[in-house]
């Protein structure tokens, strides 16, 4: 999934200062499991956002609404009703969600409630980490299963470097050394000898190194 | 806000606090009026949510009271109440209101004593510390335009 965080309340009040009426927009997707930008981070912001207002002597008026997907044109759609009675949008969905009430609502100031952080996975209640970076030439099969672009501080083809410690990255005791858990699942898995293969360095283009990428599948597009 | 008499909300677990408030009215234990008392099933159904629209609507102070550690009647609902409080002081914090007036309190169904001691030691800090901000707030706008909903 997408993970999140929620943004200091400090800069989302400057942001919003300027307003009277402002329409706060959730997600019910990857920002609901990661407790970033669900229908209740929704009505915590709210009613944050709220009482630091009164504090300053004004008064806000919030709406809160949570969208099924905020990137999907079809559920922004959802919104236009409530679009006209407010003076701006905060949304809570990663960047594509805020990008995509930008983009179907020309005139209205969006604002980015949350720090869109990486694409991860959840290790245990409330601890996300991350996974994969969208390299766009998935190289799982080689590597065990274990991502050494996303999990290897030095984005190393052919690792370990000199700096893997006791199963440790050397930037810091907490994060694992990707390269010693493929060292690790490949013994498992009885593959040695993937090990000593020399993988030559990568294409970024599919990875982003081309510009912004877009899939169109000819079956599907209108 | 002269003769300030603080307004605070206290959820209490059934299986302990609110037992224990029981205990405190049959023994003839006085404690401040000023303690709405909330019951919940288990201080972990407390929601972050919950605490911070108390304070939205004006509570001074706000309390969450659990069992004694190891005794939570769903094995360690209390242990997580008392984290979810830990995180919503410092949202408090970042809202501009003192993280003094959240607390997690924790007590057996049997202490009737100590539920009226920690009714009376809460109001008698809030009263110290004053209205909260946003209760001011709230009064103010109440008497300049239309009513705000005080609990
Ligand atoms: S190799 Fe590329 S696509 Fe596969 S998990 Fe890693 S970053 Fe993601
Ligand atoms: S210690 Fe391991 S994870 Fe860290 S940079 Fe070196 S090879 Fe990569």
């Amino acid at each position: 999934m997408i993970t999140a965080e929620r943004k200091p309340l400090e800069e989302l009040i400057e942001y919003i200062k300027p307003f009277k009426r402002l329409l706060l927009v959730g997600c019910n997707e990857c920002v609901t499991v990661c407790a970033a930008g669900g229908r209740k981070e929704v009505g915590l912001l709210a009613s944050g956002l709220h009482m630091a207002m009164l504090k300053s002597g004004t008064n806000i008026e919030i709406h809160e609404h949570t969208l099924e997907r905020q990137c999907d044109p079809e559920y922004i759609d959802e919104l236009v009703p409530m679009i006209d009675s407010v003076d701006a949008v905060m949304s809570m969905a990663c960047g594509c969600g805020v990008q995509e009430i930008a983009r179907r609502f020309k005139g209205k100031p969006v604002f980015p409630a949350v720090n869109t952080k990486f694409m991860g996975a959840s290790e245990r209640q409330g601890v996300w980490s991350e996974r994969c970076q969208g390299c766009g030439d998935c190289l799982l099969g080689k590597t065990g299963g274990v991502c050494p672009i996303a999990r290897c501080a030095k984005q190393l083809m052919n690792g370990p470097c000199g700096g893997s410690t006791g199963g440790h990255c050397e930037i810091g005791e907490d994060v694992d050394c990707a390269w010693a858990l493929i060292w690790e699942r490949l013994k498992e898995l009885g593959q040695e000898d993937r090990f000593v293969e020399i993988t030559p360095a990568k294409d970024w283009r599919p990875g982003g190194g081309a510009g912004p990428r877009k899939i169109i599948r000819e079956d599907l597009a209108e | 806000m002269e003769n300030f008499e603080p307004v605070i909300v206290a959820f209490c677990c059934h299986y302990c606090a609110y037992t224990a408030a029981d205990m405190a009215g049959s023994q003839r234990l006085a404690y401040p009026a000023n303690v709405k008392i909330i019951r919940v099933p288990c201080s972990s159904k407390v929601d972050a949510l919950h605490l911070v629209k108390a304070f939205e609507k004006g509570a001074d102070g706000v309390y969450v009271a659990g069992c004694l550690e190891g005794d939570c009647h769903f094995k360690n609902g209390n242990m997580r109440a008392a984290r979810l409080v830990e995180s919503v002081q410092k949202y408090l914090e970042e809202i501009g209101i003192e993280r003094e007036r959240l607390e997690m309190v924790m007590m057996s169904a049997g202490m009737g004593y100590r539920f009226a001691q920690v009714a009376t030691e809460m109001t008698e800090k809030i009263r110290k510390l004053g209205p909260s901000s946003i209760h001011v707030a709230l009064v103010g706008r109440e008497s300049t335009l239309q009513p705000a909903g005080i609990i």
